[in-house]
């Protein structure tokens, strides 16, 4: 019983992570329709920036500074320059130029920091409270749920109460309307995909400590964080949390209880079997739709 | 309603605009002064609605010219338009379901820089349309049809507009409620010198409340006039208006 | 399929006997080419080989079927472990009878898959093979034991047969063999596309629809595909096991997926000649860019990944200047060097499509 309860607390911060990945691909699908396959390279490239800062003699906080704002930059640039030209077109051809610049991301990250994984450092202590004997959520766990919670908390202000909120809402929901309302959808759509990326960035520096950060290092995570998207619906940011988290969990126990080697191809059966029963999500609100 | 700044004048010459091969357009030319109603009228298919689309920038026009006040704005994009004053209530209202109904008015003024002016419109609107004040936190989706119309009449009008441009706004509502839509946008018009550019399929009613008829037939215009004149035409009755 | 301009008579009017008379003239001519050079180039060759089988694989299933697929590497990795673990019993058997093996163990596999995959569209089926290739490699250190972990498995496959004499390059043997399975691969599926069931997969990519209408089981004939596309990606494992000698998880990561996704996308996706010359372009570029990272001394990190820099690029690159599909693309190309006003078909894409279509006319 201790073992179980260990587990299910580890498996939070993990999960907390995948629900980071998973809100920014919500944010992003809600925005343009488009699901971004180069989410998890991207946000990898952006964790070896700030792992080079901490090289150079960097503090973790202005490391973690810089990946977030790469993250901005090459979210903007990625759907300004790249997803733009394909965003009203069949649905594959938008996949297909994620995909490339998911490939192309990974080869410039090997070539400029070749393949070796590298252990990215924290400034939190890794050691498990203990209570009786259930052992669990070092502060560093504490952390990571506490910085990828303020974050969708401050979206969510962003979102609710504010202009700019108001104009990415309208834009993602009925572009042609917003325009005619004055919007511009396009400035809005790029903010989407750049703010989706800063999340992204997070949740890469948040997982390296325990994921050694390499080219392909994000590659699990980001099918982590889709089956949680997919899992909430894909078109909710509280059900991608909660999707996110619930994997975690659940991931956790395949961990400890099969091994987790097992763990990439347990959500492969989480995603289809969602995918399969609900399609529209545990926790979405609209009416079924086609997948 | 708004005390405004009263309305611009609308010009619109040769306008041609086409969907690929298929035109919908096909050289129209009509003239709105400012401060009147001019009522577009002609069967499903005849271009009224691209006409609109074309003059606020949704669609770009092959060619022609769309003066507002004089000024050359055709090809401008709508978001654009729409800061230049006039503003587009599309067909079956664009109301952005997913949005509360407070949030759908505030998006109509959002552009504008004087914030106290922004929410005095928006007051005013609520003032204008009470069943909508009474719904400011409710989701548009729940809205009947007539409130819809108010919610995206109200939108268009918290951006303060020079010159409305409004695409069947009868469509789908009881007559009694048409007949107030229409006798609003009547006021606003002799209230604040607002223009209106009023599309319609229900010829009789638009017909009751224009200072002008213009009927569209294929993307031309067959016939522009009085419109006691046009109603009182059988032929133009019976081949174009339906009554 | 590239017919050719062959007269429509006599026997030659039967698609299989024009596919199968192809088939010879390309065997006699590779025969010729393997025997005249380098034991280098007939390596390069035999890599050729197997990748022609599974980018054709993925390309009847994406141009053809409408289905994509990032899971393609993964069922290699099934038909290559398949190849190691028969290859490595006292008693081997014969190596065609181990390759057809490889054939039914992963189209098993990909039928398991595919029942999944007609449930889902687009982006879903897309994120769902990502999760499988990225999956997948992970049962190798499961089951250590069996599967030999990280390492992998040796495959031992053997010298050429004695009657080619004794100082027969190993690597011209290998390449007949992977080039014979392209071959035969290729008959295969040409004559699939031709017949009616490539009818009934071109039907279901370009209106599900319509196609159920028309009494087409969609889902059977999507599964269908992917069957017949995981056969066509487990034989190019095993041939993959087959020539380079081992199997290991390293050497079916999600970069392979994407880089056979990127040599069908290259080579047109709905055309098997298009396959062959996407083959090609995956095995001469890190070639080419080992040649050039030589030259200009650029480093083994820009060497190994200046490839998947080129495979990414040119999906991107593809997709932007030809937003009706790639195939779109180059029919309109081909119209206005023809001097011909180009076709734009008014297809109402429906939420599957793959936007491209059939390149023989």
């Amino acid at each position: 019983m201790a073992r179980f309860l260990s587990v299910t607390l580890g498996g939070l911060s993990g999960g907390m992570i995948y629900a980071a990945v998973a809100l920014s691909l919500v944010l992003i699908w809600r925005a343009t329709r488009v699901l971004n396959f180069a989410q998890g390279a991207m946000a990898m490239f952006t964790a070896y920036l700030a792992y080079k800062v901490l090289e150079h003699g960097g503090s973790y906080w202005v490391a973690l500074l810089v990946a977030l704002a790469s993250g901005l930059v090459l979210g903007a640039f990625v759907e300004r320059v790249l997803v733009r030209p394909v965003e009203n077109g069949p649905p594959l051809n938008a996949v297909v130029v994620t995909l490339g610049v998911f490939i192309v991301v990974e080869g410039l990250a090997g070539m400029f920091f070749g393949g070796t994984p590298h252990r990215y450092p924290t400034h939190f202590s890794n050691v498990n409270y203990r209570v009786g004997d259930v052992s669990a959520l070092a502060p560093f766990d504490i952390w990571v749920i506490v910085s990828v919670l303020v974050v969708a908390v401050l979206l969510g202000l962003l979102f609710r109460y504010t202009d700019v909120g108001l104009r990415m809402r309208a834009a993602a929901f009925e572009g042609e309307v917003a325009r005619m309302l004055g919007v511009r959808v396009g400035r809005m759509l790029t903010l989407g995909w750049a703010l989706a990326a800063v999340i992204g960035a997070l949740a890469a520096v948040l997982v390296s400590p325990n994921v050694p950060l390499s080219p392909t290092s994000m590659d699990e995570v980001f099918v982590f964080g889709f089956t949680g998207a997919v899992i909430g619906g894909l078109d909710s940011p509280v059900g991608a949390i909660l999707g996110g988290v619930g994997l975690g969990v659940l991931l956790n126990y395949v961990a400890a209880y099969a091994g987790s080697d097992l763990q990439t191809l347990s959500a492969l059966a989480v995603l289809v079997l969602v995918l399969m029963i609900k399609p529209s999500g545990l926790f979405s609100t609209t009416a079924t739709r086609r997948v | 309603m708004a005390e405004g700044a009263g309305g611009l004048s609308l010009e619109v010459k040769d306008l041609v605009t086409s969907y690929g091969a298929i035109t919908a357009l096909n050289g129209v030319s009509l003239s709105v002064p400012a401060g009147s109603i001019t009522a577009v009228l002609g069967a499903n298919g005849a271009g009224k609605s691209s006409l609109l689309r074309s003059l606020s920038g949704l669609v770009r026009p092959r060619s022609g010219s769309v003066l507002l006040d004089g000024k050359e704005i055709a090809g401008r994009a709508p978001e654009d338009v729409v800061q230049l004053g006039m503003s587009h209530v599309p067909e079956g209202r664009g109301v952005i379901a997913e949005l509360t109904v407070d949030d759908n008015l505030r998006l109509g003024g959002l552009w504008r820089k004087d914030k106290a002016d922004r929410s005095a419109a928006l007051e005013e609107a609520y003032a204008l349309f009470p069943p909508l004040d009474q719904r400011r936190k409710r989701l548009a989706m729940t809205l009947s049809g007539g409130e819809r119309q108010m919610l995206a009449l109200g939108r268009a009008l918290v951006a303060r507009p020079r010159v409305l441009l409004l695409d069947e706004p009868s469509l789908g509502l009881a007559p009694r409620i048409t007949a107030q839509i229409m006798g609003l946008v009547r006021r606003l018009c002799d209230e604040t010198g607002l223009t209106v550019l009023l599309v319609e399929q229900n010829a009789r009613s638009a017909l009751s409340v224009a200072d002008h008829g213009v009927v569209l037939n294929l993307g031309s215009v067959v016939a522009s006039d009085d419109p006691a004149k046009l109603a009182a035409d059988d032929n133009l009755r019976h081949a174009y208006l339906g009554f | 399929m590239a017919t050719l301009a062959l007269p429509r008579r006599g026997p030659l009017r039967s698609t299989l006997v024009r596919h199968v008379v192809l088939a010879i003239v390309g065997a006699l001519l590779l025969l010729v080419l393997t025997t005249s050079v380098s034991a280098y180039r007939d390596f390069q060759m035999a890599n050729i080989g197997y990748y022609v089988v599974a980018v054709a694989g993925l390309t009847v299933l994406t141009g053809l079927n409408g289905q994509i697929s990032l899971g393609h590497g993964a069922l290699m990795m099934v038909g290559a472990y398949t190849c190691a673990l028969l290859l490595e019993r006292d008693n081997p058997l014969p190596l065609a009878v181990v390759l057809v093996l490889c054939v039914v163990v992963t189209a098993a596999v990909g039928a398991l898959v595919g029942a999944a995959a007609a449930r889902l569209r687009g982006p879903y089926l897309a994120g769902a093979t990502l999760a499988f290739a990225v999956g997948l490699p992970g049962l190798t250190s499961h089951y250590a034991d069996t599967l030999g972990g990280d390492n992998g498995l040796n495959v031992l496959s053997g010298p050429p047969p004695a009657s080619l004499g004794l100082d027969f390059p190993p690597e011209r043997w290998q390449a007949w063999i992977t080039l014979s399975a392209a071959l035969i691969t290729l008959v295969l599926l040409a004559n699939l596309a031709s017949s009616r069931v490539g009818r009934t997969f071109r039907a279901v990519r370009d209106d599900e629809v319509s196609a159920e209408l028309a009494g087409i089981h969609v889902a059977r004939t999507q599964v269908l595909a992917f069957v017949i596309s995981a056969a066509c990606a487990g034989l190019a494992g095993g041939l993959l096991a087959f020539v380079s000698g081992q199997a290991s998880p390293g050497a079916f990561s999600v970069a392979l997926s994407l880089s056979i996704l990127a040599g069908a996308v290259l080579g047109g996706l709905g055309s098997l000649t298009g396959a062959v010359y996407g083959a090609i372009a995956l095995v001469m570029l890190p070639a080419w860019s080992s040649n050039a990272s030589d030259r200009f001394s650029l480093g083994t990190n820009v060497q190994h990944n200046l490839p998947l820099l080129v495979y990414g690029a040119l999906l991107i690159v593809v997709m932007l200047a030809a937003p009706q599909g790639l195939q779109g693309g180059v029919r309109r190309l081909l119209g206005l060097l023809h001097g011909r006003a180009p076709a734009t078909p008014a297809r109402n894409d429906p939420v599957t499509e793959v936007t491209v279509s059939e390149p023989d006319r």
